[in-house]
Order: C-alpha cells, then structure tokens, then sequence
C-alpha cells in the first residue's frame, strides 16, 4: 500500500534537503513542500478510496523476532483522518514558514523529520515501533524551537523535551508491564488489547498510560509545556505541535491506554470526593482544563499566549469526549481532533506568521494602536473567520465536534456538561478580547508617519490560510465525511472491549 | 405547487450565496453588491409569496398545512442527526415580513449609506443576515434554527460595530454579542436536555418529532427538580435564549446600545425582525411552552391553559413592557427613544404570547414590524437630513422641511400608540389587551399592559413634537457642530419611497386581524374565517377597546399639554442652549404664564407632582437599568476576569513553578553531584587514598572483633 510512503518520503525529503548545496532557499522551500504535497495526496487518495474506515494493513514484517516486534503498518478510520489532518497542516505549515532565510535546508529537514514520524505514530499497529516514533518526534520538535524560536526558545523546547519524556517514560513502563504480563511475546495492539488483563493490573496501567499520553495531549494539570512551547515555536513548529503533536497524545490515549486497559475505566468500588472511577477523575480534569484554559486565555497579554491557553481548552474537549465512552462522545473527540488541529494552526499562523513576523511584537497593547486591520486586512479577516470558527459558531467544524461532544457528556456527565457550557462562553470572550484588542483597537496614531508600512501578506499565507478554512467548512458542513470512516473504526474488534462496556 | 417546498431552501440560500459572492467582489464594486444583494432579495421574496399562496391553497382546499422536509446531515451516536426545513402558516407569515422590510430597507441603504466607504462590506453583512434571518424561519430542527440563530447574532455583531472606529459601537458590539450569548447558553442547555429527553431535535416529524403528541407526552410526564416537569424546564431555558435576543428584562441592556450600528440595521434588526426572533421562537416551540398534564391526556392543546412556562413568558413580557415605555420617556436620542419603545413592545409580545397564544403575539410582532421598521427609517432620515444630530433637543421644525418624513413618521408613531381603527397597532395591541383582560391568573399584566399603552402614547407625541413641531433648533448648536449644515432638506426618493410604502402598510396591516374578521387568528391555526361584525357587540371587547382607546387619547393629550401646546424655541430665544434646556416634564412652573393664568397652576401641580413623580421614576428606571442590571452583568464580567487571573496566577506560580521547581533541584542535585567530578586526577587518588584507608581500618576493625 501506498500509505507507507508517507513515512518514507517524508525522510527522504529531510535527507535530500540536508545534501543540496547552501545558498540554494528557494529550491529547498519548494522540494519541501513538494514532498508535504506528494505525502498529502498519498493520505488524501488512502481516504477517498477507502471508505469502510475498517483496519487495513499497509506492511507487516518481522523486525526483532526474538521479542515478537514486528514492522507492521495498518491503518483505520482514525488514523486515515489524522494522517490526512498531518497532510494538511504540513502543507499549510510549510506555506506559513516561507520567510525563514536562516539554515533553511536544516529547518525544513527537522521539519520533514517531524513530519514523518508524526506519520509513522498514527500508521504503527505494533506498540513498539509506535513508541520508536513517538521518541524520534520529540528530537527535531526541540531543535525547532530551539533554534527558529523566540521568546524564552531553550526554556522553552527544554520544558517540551522533559515532560514528553516523562510522559513516554509513563508509557514506556506500561507497555513493558503489558507485555511480560500477558506473556504472547507480542507488542501487536490488537493481540494485546485481546488479552484479558487481570482487574487490578489494569486499575494501575491504565492511569499511567492514559497520562503519559494525556500529557502530549495538554492536560490539566500537566498543560504547563503546551503555552511555553507554543510561544517559543517558530510558527511552523507551533502550527505542527498545536495541530498534530497533541493529537499523537489524545490519538495514544484512544488507541492504546483505553483499548489495552478498558477495564481501568470501571468503578473503584468506592468514592472519594464524588469521582467513583479514573474515568470520573479524567473527565473532571478535562472539564477542568476546558473551563481553566479558557479564562487564563481571557486575561493573557501575549497574544501568542491566548491562542497557546485556547489549545489547552479544546484539548479538554478531546479528553471530555474520550471519557463518556459513547460513541457519540467518541466519534466528537475525534472529530474534535480534526477540527482543532485545522483550527489551532490557522490561528498560530495568524498569530506568529502574519502578525508578529510583521509587527515583531505579541503585545496585545502594542498591537492595538498599530491599526492592523488597516495594514494588513487579509489577517484580520483570517483571524476573525478562524476566531469564530474556534468559538464553535455554526457552519464550522468546531461546532459539530462540540456539539457531538457536549451531548455525548450530557449523557454521561451532566452536571460537567454545564460547566462546559461557562467554558464555552468564555471561548466566546478571549476571542473576542484578542480579535479587539490585536485587530480593531481604537485607532492610534498614524502608523505610516512614524514606522515603515508593513509587507502586504503574501501569497503563499493566503493559500495556506484558504486551505485551512477550506477544511474546517468543509467538515462543518458536510461532517459525514468524517464519520463515514470514524465510525465503523470504533466497531472494529480492536474496540470491543471498551464497547461492550464492562464497566457498567 | 409542491415544489415550492422542495425548493424553500432557496429563501435563506440565496442572500447568503449573494453575501458570498459580495465578500469576493473589490470594495469599489459598489453597484454590483447592492444590486445582488437586492436582486437575491427580491427573489427570495417572490418565493416566498409562492410559499405564501401555496398555504393559501392549501388551507382553501381545507388539507394539512403543515409540510416538511427532513433530511440527514451526520450521524450522531447510533442515530442520524438529521435537519429540515417546513412551511406551515406562521413560516408564510413571517417569511413574506422579513423579505418584505428586508427588501425595503435593502433599498432604502443605498441612499443612506451612499457616502461609506464601506458600501460593498454593509451589503454584504446585510445579505448574510437576511439568509441567516430567513433560515430560522424556516428551519424544521432546533439545531438547524440555533445554527441560523447564532449566525443571526454574529452578523449583528458584525453591524452594529459597522463603524467600529466608534470605540462606543465596538463597544456596544461586543455586548450585544455577549449578552445575548449568555441567553443563548440556556438555549443551548435546553436544546441538549431536549435531545437527551426525546432523541430528536425536528421539531415535526410524522409523529415523532419533539413538538408531536408523543414526545410532548412523555416530556410532562416527568418530573424534575423544584417539581416543576422537564417540558417546563426545556421550555424555560430555551426562553432564557429568546428573553437574550428579544431584549427582555433582564437581558435587554444590548438593546439600547445596539443603536450605535448604521440606521437601517436598526430599522431591520433591531426592531422588525432580528429582536422579533425570540417571539418568532416562542412561537414556534408553543405546543412545548403550553404542554401541561391535561393536554397530554386528551391528546389535543388546549392554547389558553397557564402553564408555568406561559406564565413566566407573561410576567417577564408584562414587565418589560412598562419597563421599556417609562425609560423612554426620560430620553433624548432619537434612537434610543425607539430602542426603548421596542423593547416595550417586545414585551407586549411575549406578554400576547403567553395570555393568548401564538395569533396574538405574532400579530403584534407583524404590525410592529411594519411600523416600528417604518419609524426607524424615518428617524434614519431625520438624521440624515440633520447631518448626523440624533439630539432630539436640537432639531424641531422638521415638519415643513421634511414634508414626506413628517407625514410617514406621524403614520408609524399613531401606529405605534394605537390610534383607534385606522392604524394597525391599534389592533395588535387590543387584541393582546383583551386576551390579558380575559387571562385566568391575574389582571395585573392587563393593567401594566394598558398604563405601558398610556406612556407609549405619551412618550411619542413628545418625541414627534421634539422633532418636526416648532422651528429649527440645529442653527442655535450649529457652533457646537460646525459640520452641521443650517437647513435639513428631505430625503432622496430612494429612501423616502421605501416610508411610503411602509406608512401604507402600517395603516393597512390591522385589517388583517380586527375582532370582525380574524383572518390572521384564523389562518394560524388553520380553521375557515369569516366577516361578522357582531363580534363588536361583545361587551368585554368593547370595555376593552373603549378603555384603551381612552388611554391613548390621555397619552397623546398629555403629550401635547406638555410639548404641543407652547412653542419649544421660546427658550432659545432667550438665548438658551437647546441642551441645556429642561424638558417640559422636569419644568417647574413657567413664571410668565403663572402670572397671567392662575387656572393653569392646577396643571403645573400636576405637572410637578405625577409628572415629576414619573420623571423621577422613569430616571430610577435609567438608573436601575444603568447600574443594577448593567452592574449586575459587569459584575458577573468582573467575577469571571477575577477568577481568570487567580487562574493565570495558579498556572505561574504553582504549576509552573512545581515544574520549575523539580527542575532545579534535579540540577541543583547534578551541580553537588558534579563537585566530585572535578576532573583532577590528583583529587580522585585523594579520595580513592581515603577511600582505602577507611576500607582497611574498617576491616580491621571487624577482623579484629
């Protein structure tokens, strides 16, 4: 199957970049996006042309047999939609990166690097070679930060690169644990999430697992990372790690802890503070992280920061849905990751590329006077119809996840899908906040007398703007698209276990 | 004629494909946009009168009104999620109102915004929302119509901080669109209580849609919290969305500042028909605000039974029409007179709503939209004429200078006190009066309804004299304004035609619904109509009819005591500032006229005393209306900022600072730990010299025990 390829392109490119001579930008930026463009439309024909969303294996072949680890690729109805968001979002990354002059050939090589692994995390069926490459991405996401970031880069991309590692650390132990207790010398998930793990082994895998990836996917309270790296990251790298580094962890938490471990969602058999169950404690943390992420956007003054915090908020939702075990619920996490992925990296580009490689300021009271709806309308425009689109109005794909995820909580948790209701409202406010403060602020100054005008946005922003709105009107109209394929994925065998709900 | 409803869609779909071709054209292309968005509005409105005579048809024919079309749009759980849209009598109804003043006021801004420089941009939002306006009319799913509703209230957003230069129409803007979130969010919460209740959110659906027999059975058949049923609480916080939006108390503090937005959004939105959205909601949902035990049983609704939810829709419309009638009296801006006026009349309609039923309410909400559209335009062109001023004190004598404005705007302001029979308000208003007089809780919404008919009346008249009587006020501030020119001139016919036609229709429209011929009552709910003027001979209506044709004479008399009766320049002639002029209400005793005329002290007492009483309510009012609702949303704003800082504080200094924390002490404990990586040879055969030594003396030591 062509879907393999992905993976190996996308190396290749990064290798190909790293051998053209110096001085040569241009061609390095077009061989990039050249390979995002070939990967995205592998991705894009795999979900045209298959529409069952059953589990289809792409390669599988022996890699160390002594320990039963096998080189094998498959791909459901899931990962189709996160490799095609992955397509997407390199693109529109590669688009929104177009000014970086310096070490571009390295740049766009971690780049690709990242890139690829992210594409091996959602085809790997075998755990470990999805853990191989949930580790290779963590090393050029530091170097981009590191070496293309801004504000407090190193604390930043250090702070990343520590609670990834504690997170994978966490699920490192975990798989071990699953792999000597069951004893089938096999990592393949499907043979492990068949084994039937003993109650209490589970009651502690779970946990651990689960937040070794909800760690990547910004959970209260182990967020911390997410609005550090966000803002360090050069934009491309915020775009990237907003849109699909977080969906490698909510896409853990799906496929792995909670298909490996369903039986570590059930019921302690006794209460503490209300919460009878990890399911409880997670679903309370996510709505925790809605609520939370949402009013600390409210009041940030770094414009970069908001959109940072607003990533932690409707990550909370991904986690939320993922909770109330419906498959209404889990059909909108999914969802969810699609329309935030889109979402979070339309809104970094605005941020980072657009505004700030022009004003060099993140300010939000700087920004104010600088009138720059006036200067640059095309990012006002794109900042308001990705703000809306964020704060889940209608006609957009935020709206269909939430609303998918809402109801889903509304039968599981209905006292939580009230608090959501604060965090949504106060979605409405920080948008608004950033939109009039960074965009429509009382007119200053005349900014022409005093500074240079600012560069018109050029065309390759406009098309990686239009591309990502393109994507999330056409999942808010037509969502169906989607859950042609998430659907009979989540009625594979691979989800019995969390089906047949044992937990009731 | 079945086609016409397969195609309905096109209503809604035409000015938003308009709205989007407009957003691709270039801001020069000035004709074009306004000539597309005219020309998809008066397509959606043909359509809409086929929609119109196909209901017609149908109801001569005596067959089933109601007709929908559903279909699926995602699948939802195990289930379909699945949308429509219908035509039944009140769709037609409201359908024909919005293209129709939708139309007008398409027409009449081209005169009006000739001069933006954003031409394209208005008609573009104003297109936007006509299709998202018209979408929740014809919407057959809650979904379907939160989506159009929300679109709704982003377009008004988006124009009434159309001047967004205007930091007070930014601002305004902004709290429009949070105020009625806020509302919106109970909608939403219902809407979601309602689906977990019934699995379906069409509201028709052979049988099994949420506002059919079984579904509603099912819904008071359980009881909630504070023992009220779970229709009453669906019903409840989904009018918690439409209270948001129809400006009722205490939702209704957009509304006022909402005028900032050019003249025609708030001739269109904020008065004829974004604002009537919530009615047009109540209205829609009926069978589940009037769903009680007894008309689940029998199986049929019986429309005048009190529910909880009717009652509180009753009290809450009661209230805010007198509300909204007594702050207008205390105003000056000319728009902000007749923002106050519609939120008093929302109230009027959510009270018709809920004394007497679906006719009723949508009645008055038809009429109104005609007449109050008809008031705002004129007062647009009032202000275009004055260059800007909205200052009521610094016009006067419009009336010989704006002869066609003076005449329309007289049309709309009888309309809108209910000047007896020649005038629809007249007849809207009565019939609301008398389903209160008849309502089986309490007359005491009756009563608050006819004392709001009294000031309305009043308030009116004052502001019609303010504006068109005595001569022109605008030269004596002229040097406050230097922009303003001397002589207000009429209107261009562009916008003066689209007021004749409106004044036409404001006078005409009662016919449609006078006790003798129900027509409208009728065609609502689906029965045959017939002329009988005994209906007159009832005594009751009669009373009614009397009293509140009584009313408005003493408001109008009143009015014209106050304002009419002196000319307002004696003041500015004696050199007065017309600002800093009192208002006839807050006048003491004029000293010349107490000299001559002792007879008149009787009056000036009155005036001093009720009137001034009524003043002095009228600015506790303004005063509640500015510090404690307003208060009470900046406080709920300021508790919410509050607790996001102590947030933000949390995530720095305790999150963040655990984090950093371990950090150093990890580095910390490396740093002591590198101390014996010194790297000098010397130093490590040191240690190892002591290492040794201790190892052989303690060896010793154990050897030797």
């Amino acid at each position: 199957m062509m879907l393999a390829w992905t993976i190996y392109i996308s190396f290749l490119g990064a290798l190909a970049l790293l051998l053209l001579p110096k001085g040569s930008a241009t061609l390095a930026r077009s061989l990039a996006l050249l390979t995002t463009i070939v990967t995205f439309a592998i991705t894009l024909t795999a979900f045209v042309q298959h529409r069952t969303g059953a589990l289809l294996t792409v390669t599988q072949k022996s890699w160390i047999p002594s320990l039963g680890i096998e080189y094998h690729l498959a791909a459901d109805g899931i990962s189709l939609i996160l490799l095609l968001l992955t397509g997407i979002i390199a693109i529109a990354g590669i688009l929104f990166s177009w000014n970086i002059e310096r070490r571009v050939q390295e740049f766009f090589a971690f780049y690709l690097l990242l890139i690829g692994a992210v594409y091996g995390v959602f085809l790997s069926y075998d755990l470990f070679l999805l853990f191989v490459f949930y580790e290779i991405v963590i090393i050029p996401k530091y170097f981009l930060i590191a070496i293309w970031g801004s504000t407090r880069r190193e604390y930043g991309a250090m702070k990343l690169a520590l609670y990834s590692f504690i997170g994978s650390a966490m699920v490192l132990v975990g798989l071990l644990a699953a792999y000597i207790v069951a004893g089938a010398k096999s990592m393949a998930l499907e043979d492990l999430a068949r084994f039937p793990f003993p109650l209490h082994f589970q009651m502690w895998a779970f946990p651990l697992v689960f937040v070794g990836f909800a760690i990547l996917a910004g959970m209260w309270p182990f967020h911390t990372w997410a609005p550090t790296g966000h803002v360090a990251a050069p934009t491309a790298a915020s775009m990237l790690l907003a849109g699909v580094v977080m969906k490698l962890g909510a896409y853990g938490c799906l496929r792995v802890a909670m298909t490996l471990f369903p039986l570590g969602l059930g019921p302690w058999g006794f209460h503490v503070l209300g919460l009878g169950s990890w399911r409880d404690v997670f679903a309370l943390l996510a709505v925790i992280g809605i609520v939370y992420g949402a009013l600390v956007a409210l009041v940030q003054k770094d414009f970069k920061f908001v959109i940072g915090y607003s990533s932690i908020s409707h990550m909370g939702f991904i986690l939320l849905g993922l909770m109330t075990l419906n498959q209404l619920g889990l059909a909108g996490a999914v969802v969810q990751m699609f329309s935030h992925g889109v979402l979070a990296g339309l809104l970094f580009a605005v941020v980072g590329r657009m505004v700030y490689d022009r004003a060099h300021t993140r300010d939000l009271a700087t920004l104010g006077p600088m009138n720059l709806n006036k200067a640059i309308p095309f990012a006002a425009v794109t900042f308001v119809v990705a703000g809306m689109a964020s704060m889940g109005l209608p006609g957009f794909s935020g709206f269909v996840a939430e609303l998918m995820i809402l109801i889903g909580a509304w039968r599981a948790f209905p006292l939580f899908a009230v608090c959501v209701g604060i965090g949504i409202v106060a979605g409405v406010a920080y948008i608004w906040r950033a939109m009039q403060q960074a965009f429509f602020a009382e007119a200053g100054v005349e900014p022409t007398s005093m500074q240079p005008p600012l560069p018109p946005i050029s065309i390759p922003e406009r098309l990686g703007a239009i591309l990502l709105i393109g994507a999330s009107v056409a999942v808010g109209l037509y969502p169906q698209m989607l859950l042609n394929v998430i659907l009979p994925a989540l009625h594979s065998p691979l989800f019995d276990g969390l089906r047949k709900g044992s937990w009731q | 004629m079945t086609g016409i409803v397969q195609n309905l869609w096109l209503v809604p779909a035409l000015p938003i494909l308009a709205a989007g071709i407009i957003a691709l054209a270039k801001q020069r292309n000035r004709v074009f946009a306004a000539s597309l968005a005219i020309g998809s509005m008066t397509l959606s409105f043909l359509l809409s009168l086929c929609a119109f005579a196909h209901v017609l048809w149908l109801s001569h024919r005596g067959e089933a009104e109601l007709q929908v079309v559903n279909f699926r749009w995602f699948q939802f759980g195990n289930e379909w999620l699945r949308l429509g849209w219908m035509l039944n009598p009140l769709t037609a109804v409201m359908l024909l109102m919005v293209t129709f003043v939708g139309l007008l006021i398409f027409i009449y801004s081209i005169g009006y915004m000739a001069h933006d420089e954003n031409f394209t941009r208005f008609f573009c939002f104003l297109a936007l929302f006509a299709g998202a306006m018209l979408g929740v009319v014809i919407a057959n799913s809650l979904l379907l119509l939160f989506m159009c509703w929300e679109l709704v209230g982003l377009t008004s957003y988006l124009l009434i901080g159309f001047w967004y230069h205007n930091p007070r129409a930014a601002a305004a803007a902004k709290k429009a669109f949070i105020v009625t979130r806020i509302g919106d969010l109970a909608f939403f919460l219902g809407m979601a209580w309602l689906y977990a209740q019934t699995g379906t959110l069409l509201f028709y659906d052979n049988g099994a849609g949420c506002l059919e027999h079984t579904a509603l059975a099912s819904l008071v058949a359980q009881t909630t919290i504070l023992g009220l049923t779970a229709s009453t609480g669906i019903a409840l916080l989904i009018f918690c969305g439409a209270a948001g939006k129809s400006g009722q108390v205490p939702l209704h503090v957009w509304l006022p500042d909402a005028m900032e937005g050019p003249t025609p959004v708030s001739a269109l939105i904020h008065a004829a028909t974004m604002v009537a959205a919530g009615v047009f909601l109540i209205a829609r949902i009926y069978p589940l605000m009037s769903a009680s035990l007894m008309s689940a049983h029998t199986g049929m609704a019986l429309p005048l039974h009190p529910t909880v939810a009717l009652q509180v829709v009753t009290w809450v419309g009661a209230i805010t029409a007198v509300f909204g009638a007594i702050i207008a009296v205390a105003h000056y801006d000319i728009k902000r007179i007749l923002a106050y006026s519609t939120i008093s009349q929302l109230g009027y309609m959510m009270m018709g709503l809920g004394v007497g039923g679906v006719a009723v309410g949508m009645f008055h909400l038809l009429t109104h939209a005609f007449f109050k559209a008809l008031l705002f335009l004129g007062a647009g062109s009032v202000i275009h004429g004055c260059s800007g001023e909205q200052d009521i004190r610094r016009m006067g004598g419009l009336r010989k200078l704006m002869p066609i404005t003076f005449a329309t705007y007289a049309v709309g302001m009888l309309a809108l006190c209910g000047f007896p029979l020649f005038f629809s308000g007249f007849w809207s208003k009565d019939a609301i009066l008398h389903a209160a007089h008849t309502w089986s809780v309490s007359q005491v919404p009756f009563h608050l309804g006819a004392f709001g008919a009294l000031l309305t009346a009043f308030y009116m008249t004052r502001q019609v004299y303010y504006v068109f009587g005595g001569s022109s006020r605008l030269a004596g501030a002229s040097h406050a304004s230097p922009h303003a020119s001397t002589t207000p001139r009429e209107s261009a016919a562009v916008m003066t035609i689209p007021l004749l036609i409106l004044a036409s229709f404001a006078m005409l429209l009662g016919l449609i619904g006078t006790p003798a011929w129900p027509w409208l009552q009728a065609f609502l709910d689906g029965q045959p109509t017939a002329l009988h003027f005994s209906a007159f001979a009832n005594v009751y209506l009669l009373t009614v009819m009397l009293s509140s044709s009584l009313l408005v004479f003493l408001g109008l008399g009143l009015g014209w005591w106050f304002y009419g009766r002196k000319p307002m320049e004696d003041s500015q002639k004696a050199g007065a500032m017309p600002d800093a002029m009192p208002d006839a209400v807050e006048q003491l005793q004029p000293r010349i006229f107490a000299v001559l005329n002792h007879s008149f002290y009787v009056d000036e007492l009155y005036a001093a005393t009720l009137l001034r009483l009524n003043a002095g309510w009228a600015s506790v009012c303004d005063w509640l209306d500015r510090w404690v609702w307003n208060g009470a949303v900046q406080t709920v704003s300021h508790l919410a900022l509050g607790l996001a800082w102590a947030d933000d504080f949390v995530d720095t200094r305790i999150v963040n600072a655990g984090f950093d924390e371990g950090c150093q002490s990890v580095s910390r404990g490396g740093q002591i730990l590198a101390l014996l990586q010194g790297g000098q040879v010397q130093s490590y055969l040191r240690r190892i010299g002591f290492a040794l030594i201790a190892l052989a003396v303690f060896l010793l030591w154990g050897a030797r025990g």
